[in-house]
């Protein structure tokens, strides 16, 4: 039923700003998917950090459910925000964008998860190192973004100076039910990945039993 | 507290006297890091001295991988991890014994690579030694971490690259800003706090990591 509710007000939502412009309006569609990706994987490392506490099995699956869909969103917000970065600069890729460039250090550590993930066999030592990766993770996104803050000065030495967007209220509250629609399509996506995934793993288990 | 420490120091004299019987590693990654800083001469054409900085921080932290890569492989190779989780001490004091002897081996390469790169190119100043000193204490916490998660997986040697780079990257910006930049205080102190923060945060986690 949530699920259902969920999937319907993000197809609902979505196609709102979808329709109203070109250019400047992917910032509707980029912002909340970046900020839904950081969702996810702060998400993703609490459920980490709930594991490495209480050692219940079901953590670890939903915070690699919970990474893997920030994973998504994160190349998401790359893509997006490169064609942004084309429209509005006219170049594909800008090291002084701050956010793009700590999406793609992120994109790559938590491509580094899956490999991590992948190369284990499933069990509980699975479990702690994925968490604790996942813990990284959430520690890497400040510091990374101090990071390139520090770096754009010696890389980068023009700062882009966008103007400061004041937004007026009817555009706020697009981007706020743009936000609502995409962390609602986040955690629809969730539910659904994760009842996926554990049916899975049940029938995985039957399937041991059987055998 | 006299317990922990004197379980960290006996572990770390064992890596110790392993390389100092063995000299596996430490040769490796002397040779490595003058190789790559010649390769890197070679790489650069005349007026690109510049970039030299950058290179140094990249030869450091592919060196410090090279070492990491070998850390634990002892450990895995005999058994002997089991039984270090087994004995009756802290285990993080596992970490921060090898993490004591990681730092050793790389100090004592930048020994050798700190004078080759003046050799070759230009003279480090004292902010980029101290940059050094700093960034390797934030190479080795994290770094054993995850060359202890490494070990456990299938694809070791691909593994540990793949997940040490990312997190890197803050140590090499933070490097390389104190080795170019005026006032390389501002870089210091940031890599100060990421040797803080990730050593904090390596040291309380390493117990998950090596038990199940």
């Amino acid at each position: 039923m949530l699920l259902g509710g969920g999937v319907a007000l993000a197809l609902l939502w979505a196609p709102e700003d979808a329709d109203q412009g070109v250019s400047q309006r992917i910032f509707y569609i980029h912002v909340p998917i970046a900020l839904t990706a950081y969702a996810c994987f702060a998400w993703g490392a609490w459920k980490a950090l709930r594991l490495l506490w209480t050692r219940a099995e079901r953590h670890d699956l939903e915070s690699y459910t919970a990474i893997h869909l920030g994973t998504i969103f994160g190349l998401l917000t790359l893509v997006t925000g490169s064609i942004w970065a084309k429209i509005s600069w006219g170049v594909w890729w800008s090291w002084g964008e701050r956010q793009l460039v700590l999406f793609l250090i992120l994109f790559l550590f938590y491509s580094a998860y899956f490999m991590l993930r992948f190369s284990i066999d499933p069990g509980p030592a699975r479990a702690n190192l994925s968490a604790v990766y996942a813990l990284f993770g959430v520690v890497m996104i400040p510091v990374s973004f101090l990071a390139i803050r520090l770096a754009e000065n010696f890389i980068h030495p023009v700062v882009f100076t966008r103007d400061g967007p004041q937004m007026a209220g009817s555009m706020f509250a697009t981007f706020l039910v743009c936000l609502a629609g995409t962390l609602a399509l986040a955690a629809a996506l969730y539910a659904n990945e994760l009842t996926g995934k554990r049916l899975d793993a049940r029938l995985r288990e039957l399937r041991e039993l059987l055998t | 507290m006299t317990g922990y420490l004197a379980d960290t120091a006996a572990l770390a004299r064992k890596d110790l006297l392993l390389e100092l019987r063995g000299r596996e590693i430490l040769p490796a990654m002397a040779i490595f890091v003058v190789a790559m800083l010649v390769a890197f001469r070679f790489a650069l054409t005349g007026e690109q001295t510049d970039a030299a900085a950058g290179l140094l921080w990249v030869a450091i932290v592919f060196t410090a991988l090279l070492g990491l890569g070998r850390a634990f492989v002892a450990e895995r190779e005999q058994q002997v991890l089991d039984g270090l989780v087994l004995a009756p001490c802290d285990r993080s004091a596992i970490w921060l014994a090898k993490v004591l002897a990681t730092l050793a081996f790389l100090i004592l390469v930048e020994l050798i690579a700190l004078p080759a790169f003046g050799l070759f190119f230009e003279r480090p100043d004292g902010a980029t030694v101290a940059a050094v000193l700093l960034a390797d204490v934030g190479i080795c916490a994290v770094g054993t971490l995850i060359a202890a998660m490494a070990v456990a997986g299938r694809a070791r040697e691909l593994l540990l690259p793949l997940l040490f780079l990312p997190l890197a990257i803050p140590i090499i910006v933070g490097g390389v800003g104190a080795t170019v930049a005026e006032d390389p205080a501002r870089y210091l102190g940031f890599l100060g706090l990421y040797d803080l923060v990730f050593a904090i945060l390596a040291w309380a986690t390493f117990e998950y990591v090596v038990t199940e």
